[in-house]
This record gives structure tokens, C-alpha cells and sequence, in this order.
């Protein structure tokens, strides 16, 4: 165990895939005074090479999911995603839609859903506080990694992020995917 | 008083990134409470680099990191020069190169976000260089000396005849601080229009580097608001400590009061600063002394 100053300073990359705005709204009205997730030592960013935490918000179209993966490869490890709003979490009400590819998990790993139509503030800042737990976990794999070779820390790091997972529930999407289909559905009928 | 000036400049080292990150993080809780937030914990300064420290190691070019360690070592070694009482002269021309280095570093990467950073890095040097040449003249044609030790063990304050320069000199910390309005080549805030400016490449502990050498910095440029205030008394410590930090909280609220001015307002204000209030200054010291 190292030092836990990466669950002290979490610093946000926020990219809109294809949202109505909505959920950008709300992912901005975290850092306002109502909100301020600066008490977290929560910044947001605007660079990927400095960014803890990704937040995408909109569902991945085939135009931009090459620009989602790059973000993501540019932050440094550890690094957490989380899917903001219903469209990142499953594609949302664009589902079916030609074009677009369903939720941020088509693409690279996500580690936090939040859902909701627009995602709440609160609910947003849930979600990277408990993201927090999962940047913990793979720090510390980072650490053992520095002795064991290369393809033994890859499975181990996998495993232990899986472990930590379950074990602690460290990072329970808010609601699960059937719970969220179900809210979609009742979203849709209104 | 060569033990005296180890012992100043062990402190410095040793006690320096710790005032500096405090410093920092009263600027961030200051600023929240400007804005009606509640703000970040003091020490958050120090759990940034902390976590930067421990994220993984990226560099676009191994050339960045040996340019950024040089930046380091000029920085530190100014401010070294400084407390141990050494030329002015001498501390100026380090700061300006450890400050290049920053520069070239930037441009290393080849990233255009860096690379335009470093271009208005350049234009802030050009900007505020010769209001700190005005600022060590000033001192030397006041007191006779360019030695911070004499300056410092000197009978009467710099501080009135200088006023002028001192007042320069605050204008340029804007500057050096890289506070609105003008933080045109790297900005502490959220959104700008060049991500980060000339840090944009520098990732994890290389960036963790920076800060602690802004640490040092920051102290380091603070003790020159000190040394206006210098008479070798208790009292003219205790005046130049506080104002040392009214100083800095000056730059705090004026930093939350602007937004970002273009270069060119930069440019043209700094150096109708040190011709108006420096020169003058200057002028006046020559006549009368």
C-alpha cells in the first residue's frame, strides 16, 4: 500500500460525445459554488495528460469513438472512466440509431455509470468519489508491478481490479443494467 | 556570517516547498472563499504533487526531462544565490535561464498547445525582464550594493526612496505568478483556450517537478518584496514579512477581480510600468543621491 494521495486529487477530463448538452450542463454545475467539488480536491482539467478522471457524457457515434480512444490513451495510469447520463451509460434513446454505437463501453472500459436524463449533479459526484475507490486499486497494482514481469502484472492488475470490485463493491454502477433499461422504458413511455 | 548564510540557505531548502505549497493552497482556499465556495483543504497543493508523484511516468521526448531538470536546478539554485546573501546580479541571470529552460523544455515536445505556450512564455520574459533589471539597479544606486547581505544589513529601508520600484516590481509578480490577467502562457484555472499552455506535455512526476520548483520560486520572488523592507532591525523584519504576504494576497484577489488580457496588453503594460515608475524612480535616486 502507497500513500493514498491519488484518492485526494482527482483531476477530470470531460469530453461530450454526441449529448444534447444536458448532461454537460450538469457535469459543469458540479464545479459552481452549489456543488463545488474543489472541496474534493476535484479539478476540472482540460487535459488529458494531466486527468485522473474521464468523464464522457453522450452516447459513441462512428465519428468520434476514435477520439474517445485517444483521450483515454493519453491519460496516464491509474486512470478511471465514468459514462455520464443514459446515452454514455447504454446509448439511451439514440439506441437504434444508425450511427451510433450504443454507451462509452463499446469502446474502452468504463468504470462508473451514472444514469439519468440529465445525470444529477449529485449523482455525478457520487459517481467519481466511488470512481475513486477503482484509481486506488490500480495504483496499487501499478505498485506491485514494478518486480513481476510483464505479462504476470497484466493478468494480476486485471484480477485485482476484478477482485476489488467485487469485494468491496467499490464501484456499483448506481443502478445496475436492468435497472437502467427499466428506467429508460418508463423514461420513453412519458 | 558564512554560517549564517548556510543556515538561511539550508532553510530555504528544506522549509521553501513547504511555505510555497502552503502558499498555494491558502491562494486556492482564498480564491474559493472569493467566489463563495467553500475551496479545497490547505494541504491540497501537496496531495496534487503527491499524486502526481505516483502516476505513470509519459514523455514525449526524453530531451523534455533533461531540459525540465535543468529548469528545476536554476530555479532552486537562484533562490539559493538569494537567502545566501549572494550578487542580485548574479540571481536575476539564473532566474532568466532556469526560466528559459521552462521554454525550451515546452517547445521540446513539439505539441502545438506547448509550443505556443512557450511562445507567450517568451513574451511575458520580454515583458517583465526589464522592470527586474530596473529593480537591482534601483538597489545598487540606492544602497551602493548589489550584495543581498549589505542591502539587507543596511541602515535605512529601500523601501521609500524605491517606491516606485516597488510598486513595478508587485506588477511584474503578476507576471512571474502567472496570475489573471496574466496568465496568457499557463493558467492554474479549469478552460483555456490552450489547454495547459507550456505544461500541457509535462505528465506525472515531470509535472510534479514544476510545481515543486513554482514553490521555490514563488518563495524566492516574495523575498524580494522582503528586501525592500530590510534595515537590519527586528522591526524591519516583521514589516517585510508582512508585507511579503499582503503582497501575495494582492495577486490572489487581483488574479480573481480580471480576466485574461491578450500578450499584447501584457507586453505594452509592463513596459510602460518600468518606464514610468521605474525609470522615474531611477531618475529621482540619481539626482538625489
Amino acid at each position: 500500500m502507497s500513500a493514498a494521495y491519488v484518492t485526494k486529487s482527482p483531476w477530470v477530463v470531460h469530453y461530450d460525445g454526441s449529448s444534447c448538452n444536458g448532461c454537460d450542463i450538469e457535469v459543469l454545475a458540479c464545479l459552481t459554488p452549489m456543488y463545488d467539488v474543489e472541496r474534493f480536491g476535484i479539478i476540472n482539467c482540460g487535459n488529458p495528460k494531466h486527468a485522473d478522471v474521464f468523464l464522457v457524457t453522450g452516447s459513441v457515434n462512428e465519428q468520434n469513438k476514435g477520439i474517445v480512444k485517444q483521450i483515454y490513451e493519453q491519460m496516464p495510469e491509474p486512470k478511471v472512466v465514468v459514462a455520464v447520463g443514459i446515452c454514455a451509460c447504454s446509448g439511451g434513446i439514440f439506441k437504434d440509431c444508425y450511427n451510433v454505437m450504443g454507451g462509452v463501453d463499446q469502446v474502452i472500459p468504463v468504470d462508473a455509470y451514472v444514469p439519468g436524463c440529465a445525470a444529477r449533479p449529485e449523482a455525478i459526484i457520487d459517481a467519481v468519489v466511488k470512481g475513486l475507490g477503482v484509481l486506488q486499486a490500480k495504483r496499487d497494482a501499478m505498485v506491485k508491478a514494478v518486480d513481476a514481469p510483464a505479462e504476470e502484472v497484466a493478468e494480476a492488475a486485471a484480477e485485482e481490479v476484478a477482485t476489488e470490485e467485487k469485494k468491496a463493491g467499490a464501484v456499483p454502477p448506481i443502478f445496475t443494467m436492468a435497472e437502467i433499461k427499466v428506467n429508460t422504458m418508463d423514461f420513453l413511455k412519458k | 556570517m558564512i554560517i549564517k548564510a548556510i543556515i538561511s540557505v539550508v532553510a530555504f531548502l528544506v522549509l521553501g516547498p513547504f511555505l510555497g505549497g502552503l502558499l498555494a493552497g491558502l491562494d486556492r482556499k482564498l480564491s474559493a472563499k472569493m467566489q463563495r465556495r467553500v475551496g479545497p483543504p490547505v494541504l491540497q497543493p501537496f496531495y496534487d504533487v503527491g499524486k502526481l508523484f505516483q502516476k505513470e511516468k509519459q514523455t514525449p521526448t526524453r530531451f523534455q526531462d533533461f531540459y525540465v531538470i535543468l529548469f528545476v536546478v536554476f530555479i532552486i539554485a537562484s533562490g539559493v544565490l538569494f537567502f545566501m546573501g549572494g550578487d542580485l546580479l548574479l540571481v536575476i541571470f539564473t532566474l532568466t535561464i532556469g526560466a528559459a529552460f521552462l521554454i525550451i523544455a515546452a517547445y521540446s515536445s513539439n505539441s502545438p498547445y506547448a509550443e505556443l505556450g512557450a511562445e507567450r512564455e517568451l513574451l511575458a520574459m520580454m515583458a517583465y525582464e526589464p522592470m527586474v533589471l530596473i529593480t537591482v539597479i534601483g538597489f545598487y544606486m540606492y544602497g551602493g550594493s548589489f550584495r543581498v547581505s549589505e542591502i539587507m544589513a543596511a541602515d535605512n529601508m529601500a523601501f521609500l526612496p524605491l517606491i516606485g520600484i516597488f510598486f513595478g516590481w508587485v506588477f511584474i509578480l503578476t507576471l512571474k505568478f502567472r496570475k489573471s490577467p496574466f496568465d496568457l502562457s499557463m493558467s492554474h484555472h479549469a478552460h483555456q483556450e490552450l489547454v495547459r499552455g507550456a505544461t500541457t506535455e509535462f505528465v506525472g512526476r515531470t509535472m510534479g517537478w514544476i510545481e515543486i520548483s513554482h514553490w521555490y520560486e514563488n518563495v524566492f520572488l516574495l523575498g524580494f518584496v522582503f528586501l525592500f523592507f530590510a534595515n537590519g532591525t527586528a522591526w524591519g523584519w516583521i514589516i517585510g514579512i508582512v508585507v511579503a504576504l499582503l503582497t501575495y494576497f494582492f495577486e490572489v484577489f487581483i488574479d480573481n477581480c480580471f480576466a485574461r488580457m491578450k500578450w499584447q496588453f501584457a507586453f505594452k503594460s509592463a513596459w510602460v510600468v518600468a518606464v514610468v515608475l521605474g525609470m522615474i524612480n531611477l531618475f529621482v535616486l540619481y539626482i538625489c543621491f
